[in-house]
């Protein structure tokens, strides 16, 4: 409904501080959770910050971290898309699997390895095609129409496999998951480069708006002239085609690929990753590079288990209290307590 | 249940006022119900009729009134309470569990029991009895949706007057049924009246009125316009005060009419649908405002819908500034320089949670297209723009749209499609809701683009209004075109009386003018 | 192409055989009820089971449940509608098999179960053919006590999917053999959850946590796939695999023959996937003479290091599905 004091606010004080645009973006409840999350390992393991130079490369916890996330940070930009229409894609694990599979039997039957990748990024970007096909033109729930390919996915991609692990050594793909360049892992360069690209065509373009008003009221968007269902389509490609280069990451990473175990309930922690970086599930507003901030708070939390040294047991309890701390810190209650600190603290040392 | 004494008031309300936000949906309502009578209650969407219901019947509080149950003064906390008080609603979707028994439905909550078991046989014979009173002779064990939509309603009732036994609100109950089962649903009611009960009845098919109900009350704009026994009411009376004058706008600028009228800029030709409305023929020119009246109901959105490809048409075609166009989706209409301000602003408008600045560049942009972005810089520029000519009152462009009051909200949307130039701008119910200072607003905008030569089509179920601006004014009625006035008809009585069915020979339409 | 397959397998199969066929079972209709294929170790059985079905002529009538288990129920009553000799089942859950285990008893067929166990009534089904987690876990902890002798050795464990039976029993039989000798000591332990990607996650986290890998000294996996994966990790880190920290595993599937004829791995304990050799034999001597089997026949753990053939172990196992 209307809230009559929304207009009475003076117009002389402008809400947002433009002055300082990169302090306004790191003071968000996320890059909090991160900080307290890496400081937490830390007092873990005191050896996590070391970063070391080892053969050319970058050598660390926090290196393992940003590599290890690469696989969730890339399925969830492109999950960040879908969920900013208030859609949702459950596919994105099997089709990790599809990809893998299928680049690994290329290459093991003598395909070239570049054909194997543009094939496997192809199939990716086909299973999208179909998701967003039976959103739009049959018009079924995403939850229920990416639920069709996360199950038949895997059974595709076994049958792919024939069952088995496809074990590779074909140098290119195991570079795309475990080589290195400019000291970084390949999988991080890749989720950056990809991040920046896309935050670049979202925001530069017109798809960005388009997306988040499609998202915000569909029916509104439909009025305004908006083609949503091209829009739609397209989101749901893109994020098939994220699926499929993370599924090639972790093919590579391991030199084979698992039908059974890539990607398993990855898509989770994808959808994970974008809530925690602050875009709604019911549509809207929308951050792509807070949705990898959201991957990276999940890793950090994964590796800092993994090195704590606490019992396998405990992995799920530990993990689901994190999470719903940071889901508290960042509800828009708590997230107007702390907006509200920030400003103040900004206004009380930031005069020049 | 105990006799009323007819003719008592039963149900009093005074003063009732109710807001939401900064809009008045009740503005010192009086509202009485007599014990045996059915009153009707009368209004076009958005007059205030729901509100009022909800109030009567406990699902909302006043925010000012009174409200008195046989002469005592009583608050009600909630549904549950008034019904305990003796007041019993039956809605258009009906509100049973439709897997259960007939009988289960009717005691639902209050079966009889001993020693905490349910005590089926009881609960059976006594439905079968207490249906039988309704007319009714069917198998109280069989489940309710065994039954159709009729028995169902009559159930309802059954239920809400066992339940309630003083006042009966019947919200919409004739909306799906069948002329037969209207009938037996009226006999029914007049049973009912019979033995002592209040009965409101609300309904937007006239002529149902006529034959019910023995007083009416009619709100408009959430003001009460009058009460008044039926007999001796005509249904152009009830159209007159349904749609009549609420505030006073500047009269006819001289020399609107035909005669001012430019090149045609868009002729939709046979267009219409199957269920949506009948085939129509209709020109719009440059400089010149089509109004749209007729009742809710009558296929005056469905037009509009149509129009802008929102509904595809089964036929007809559209001719844009000469050439020919294809208009099969909102996108389509967008391109040919259409634009549609709809009824239902929250569902249908406005982008809540974008920024003011992005609801009213949006549609600018969904006709660039992708690629061709509009900067931070322009979109500053055409929302300033727009704010400032609409007099769209924001704090700031980049706070959420629904913070907005529905004026403003209304002003944005407005602003949105300004902001594309458009040739041809349908504007369905453009000032309803909203307070009285945006609602001149509006109408001056509608007069100066027509001033600066758009071609416009308004829908509105306010005459005074529609008289305002149009320089034609077609009239709708059962989903078909029936009348196009001009001229010296553009005045509220001819258009009420086209409503109404009496207008003599006002231009009825031909039905096959247009090439 | 199909020959030389059949012929490897046949090779594979002799090694892998403990009781030499007879022909008896010539024409019997067997119908096996097998969980799905959500492993290679599933599909190695799956086609183990059909080639000793085909060594023996038995027709063999096989239901894929795909992980369901009434699928499977309805796999059994379509074998006791059929009529066959004798029903195979890997069941898919421990429970719910009273009814239709009951039905096969009243239209006397035997019923064998394979590589896992149920709870019903003892005398629903004629035996069970399993292997011997714990021991599994216990061969892989004597051959690691036996190999380190007497020197200090801080061993981490890469343990199954958390409350998995094989986890618990493979981490219980491992630390049986770890008892009482205090220079091997358990310093880390998490879960791979039986996979590649984890395995080698959680051991690049270890190395990370124990100095780059230099507190460790030995690597034990729940698994062979895990294993694969903690030997790319360590081959990350910079060190070697088999020597720098020695790795043994359980299961025996091709890839981790593979890695220790490049001299990665240590050893692995069989997880036989010829469950069926036994089962049938069981059946021969049952339908054939009447003789009862044991109730619970235990397949063997054996114990596989790189004086075994690496290479041949693979060559006869790449055929089978893995």
């Amino acid at each position: 409904m209307t809230r009559p004091t929304a207009e009475l606010r003076p117009s002389s004080s402008p809400p947002a501080a433009p002055a300082r645009p990169v302090l306004a973006f790191l003071a968000r409840p996320q890059f909090l959770a991160l900080g307290v999350v890496l400081l937490v390992n830390w007092l873990l393991f005191p050896g996590f910050f070391d970063i070391t130079w080892k053969d050319g490369r970058l050598f660390g916890s926090l290196i393992d971290v940003l590599n290890r996330g690469a696989p969730v940070a890339i399925l969830a930009i492109g999950m960040t898309a879908v969920i900013a229409t208030k859609g949702v894609d459950l596919s994105v694990g099997a089709v990790m699997a599809i990809a893998g599979a299928t680049a690994a039997v290329m290459v093991t039957s003598g395909q070239p390895a570049i054909l194997a990748v543009a094939v496997a990024l192809g199939v990716g970007l086909l299973c999208g095609l179909w998701n967003g096909l039976l959103v739009t033109a049959l018009e079924i729930q995403p939850i229920i129409a990416t639920l069709v390919l996360m199950v038949a996915g895997r059974g595709l991609a076994q049958l792919i496999t024939e069952g088995t692990i496809v074990t590779f050594t074909d140098p290119l793909l195991i570079f795309i998951g475990t080589g290195s360049a400019l000291g970084l892992p390949t999988p991080v360069l890749l989720a950056l480069g990809l991040m920046v690209l896309t935050t670049l065509i979202v925001r530069r373009s017109a798809l960005g708006l388009l997306i988040e008003a499609v998202g915000v009221n569909r029916s509104a968007a439909r009025f305004a002239g908006i083609s949503a269902g091209v829009l739609l389509v397209l989101v749901y490609t893109f994020a098939g085609f994220c699926a499929a280069l993370s599924g090639l990451i972790v093919a590579g990473d391991i030199r084979g690929a698992d039908a059974n175990n890539a990607g398993l309930w990855l898509e989770l922690d994808a959808i994970l990753a974008v809530v925690i970086g602050g875009t709604s599930l019911m549509g809207g507003r929308f951050s792509i590079p807070m949705s990898v901030v959201g991957a990276m708070i999940i890793q950090a939390m994964n590796t800092g288990i993994l090195i704590s040294g606490f019992s396998p047991e405990f992995n799920l309890v530990v993990k689901s209290g994190v999470i719903i701390l940071i889901l508290v810190l960042q509800s828009p209650m708590s997230a107007s307590l702390f907006q509200r600190r920030i400003r103040a603290v900004k206004s009380e040392g930031g005069q020049p | 249940m105990q006799p009323l004494e007819p003719g008592r008031a039963v149900l009093e309300a005074q003063g009732i006022v109710k807001t939401f936000g900064q809009h008045k949906a009740l503005d010192a309502v009086d509202f009485d119900l007599r014990a045996g009578e059915v009153h009707a209650l009368l209004g076009e969407n958005g007059a205030g009729k729901s509100t009022l219901i909800k109030i009567l019947t406990g699902a909302y509080q006043p925010d000012g009134g009174v409200l008195r149950l046989e002469g005592a003064p009583v608050t009600f906390r909630g549904p549950l309470q008034a019904q305990d008080r003796g007041i019993g609603t039956v809605y258009q979707e009906v509100n049973l569990l439709p897997n259960r028994s007939v009988a289960e439905n009717l005691f639902l909550g209050r079966q009889p029991t001993r020693f905490g078991l349910i005590r089926r046989k009881e609960i059976e014979a006594q439905a079968a009895q207490v249906l039988a009173a309704y007319g009714l002779d069917i198998d109280v064990r069989a489940e309710l949706s065994d039954y159709s939509v009729a028995v169902q309603q009559i159930v309802a009732i059954a239920r809400a007057v066992e339940l309630s036994g003083k006042v009966l609100v019947l919200d919409e109950p004739t909306a799906s049924l069948d002329r037969n089962e209207v009938e037996r649903l009226f006999d029914v009611v007049r049973g009912l009246k019979a033995r002592g009960l209040g009965i409101i009845f609300i309904t937007h098919f006239l002529d149902q009125v006529f034959e019910l109900a023995d007083r009416v009350t009619i709100l408009r704009n959430g003001r009460k316009i009058a009460t008044q026994d039926l007999a001796g009411l005509s249904t152009t009376d009830v159209v007159r005060m349904m749609l009549g004058k609420d505030v006073a706008f500047d009269h006819h600028p001289s020399g609107l009419g035909e005669s001012v009228r430019g090149a045609p800029r868009v002729t939709f030709t046979g267009l219409g649908r199957k269920g949506g409305v009948a085939p129509f023929s209709l020109s719009m020119h440059e400089g010149e405002v089509v109004g749209v009246a007729g009742l809710l109901g009558s296929g005056r959105t469905e037009m509009a819908r149509l129009m802008f490809g929102i509904d595809t048409a089964d036929g007809g075609t559209v001719v844009v500034d000469g050439a020919p166009a294809t208009i099969r989706n909102p996108a389509q209409a967008v391109a040919a320089g259409f634009g549609f301000c709809p009824e239902d602003r929250k569902i249908d408008g406005i982008f809540g949670d974008l920024s003011v600045r992005e609801n009213i560049i949006i549609a600018l942009q969904a006709k660039l297209g992708w690629f061709k972005a509009l900067n931070r810089d322009e979109q500053i520029e055409l929302a300033g723009r727009y704010a400032e000519a609409l007099d769209i009152r924001a704090a700031d462009h980049d706070m959420p749209v629904k913070l907005l009051s529905g004026g403003n909200q209304q002003k944005v949307i407005l602003g949105r499609w300004l902001a594309i130039d458009p040739t041809f701008l349908i504007l369905d119910e453009p000032t309803r809701g909203i307070d009285v200072g945006a609602h001149a607003e509006i109408v001056r905008t509608i007069n100066r683009l027509r001033e600066e030569g758009m071609a416009l089509f308004v829908i509105s179920s306010e005459l005074d209004e529609v008289v305002a601006y149009s320089n034609r004014v077609v009239v709708m009625r059962d989903r078909e075109m029936v009348a196009e006035l001009t001229g010296e008809n553009v005045a509220p009585d001819a258009i009420v009386q086209a409503i109404a069915g009496t207008l003599p020979a006002a231009t009825p339409i031909a039905k096959e003018t247009q090439p | 192409m199909a020959i030389l397959k059949k012929l490897a397998l046949g090779a594979g199969l002799a090694a892998l055989l403990t009781t030499a066929a007879h022909a008896d079972l010539t024409g019997k209709v067997i119908g096996f009820s097998q969980i799905g294929s959500e492993s290679g170790w599933r599909a190695a059985e799956t086609s183990v089971t059909k080639s000793e079905a085909e060594k023996r002529g038995i027709d063999l009538k096989f239901a894929d449940a795909q992980q369901k288990q009434e699928n499977q129920i309805k796999a059994i009553r379509g074998f006791i509608a059929q009529g066959v000799d004798a029903i195979l089942v890997a069941p898919v859950v421990a429970t719910g098999w009273d009814e239709v285990l009951t039905e096969a008893k009243e239209a006397n067929i035997p019923v064998v179960l394979l590589d896992r166990g149920i709870e019903a009534s003892q005398d629903l089904y004629l035996t069970s053919v399993a292997s011997d987690q714990v021991k599994e876990g216990r061969v892989a902890g004597d051959w690691l006590v036996g190999t380190v002798a007497d020197k200090t050795c801080n061993v981490v464990e890469l343990q199954g999917t958390v409350g998995s039976s094989p986890a618990i029993n493979r981490k219980q039989g491992f630390e049986e053999a770890l008892a009482g000798h205090d220079n091997l000591k358990i310093i880390r332990s998490q879960t791979g959850d039986f996979t590649r990607s984890k395995g080698k996650e959680v051991m690049e986290g270890f190395l990370k946590a124990e100095d780059g890998g230099k507190n460790i000294c030995a690597v034990y996996a729940h698994n062979d796939d895990m294993a694969v994966g903690a030997i790319q990790a360590i081959k990350d880190a910079g060190l070697k695999p088999g020597s720098d920290i020695l790795v043994v595993s359980i299961d025996g599937v091709p890839d981790i023959f593979s890695a220790m004829v490049a001299g990665e791995a240590n050893a692995t304990v069989e997880l036989t996937p010829n469950m069926a050799g036994p089962a049938y034999d069981s059946l021969d001597a049952f339908l054939n003479g009447g003789t009862v089997p044991e109730k619970f026949i235990i397949t063997e753990s054996k114990l596989y290091t790189p004086a075994d053939d690496p290479q041949g172990e693979y060559d006869r196992r790449k055929g089978l599905g893995y």
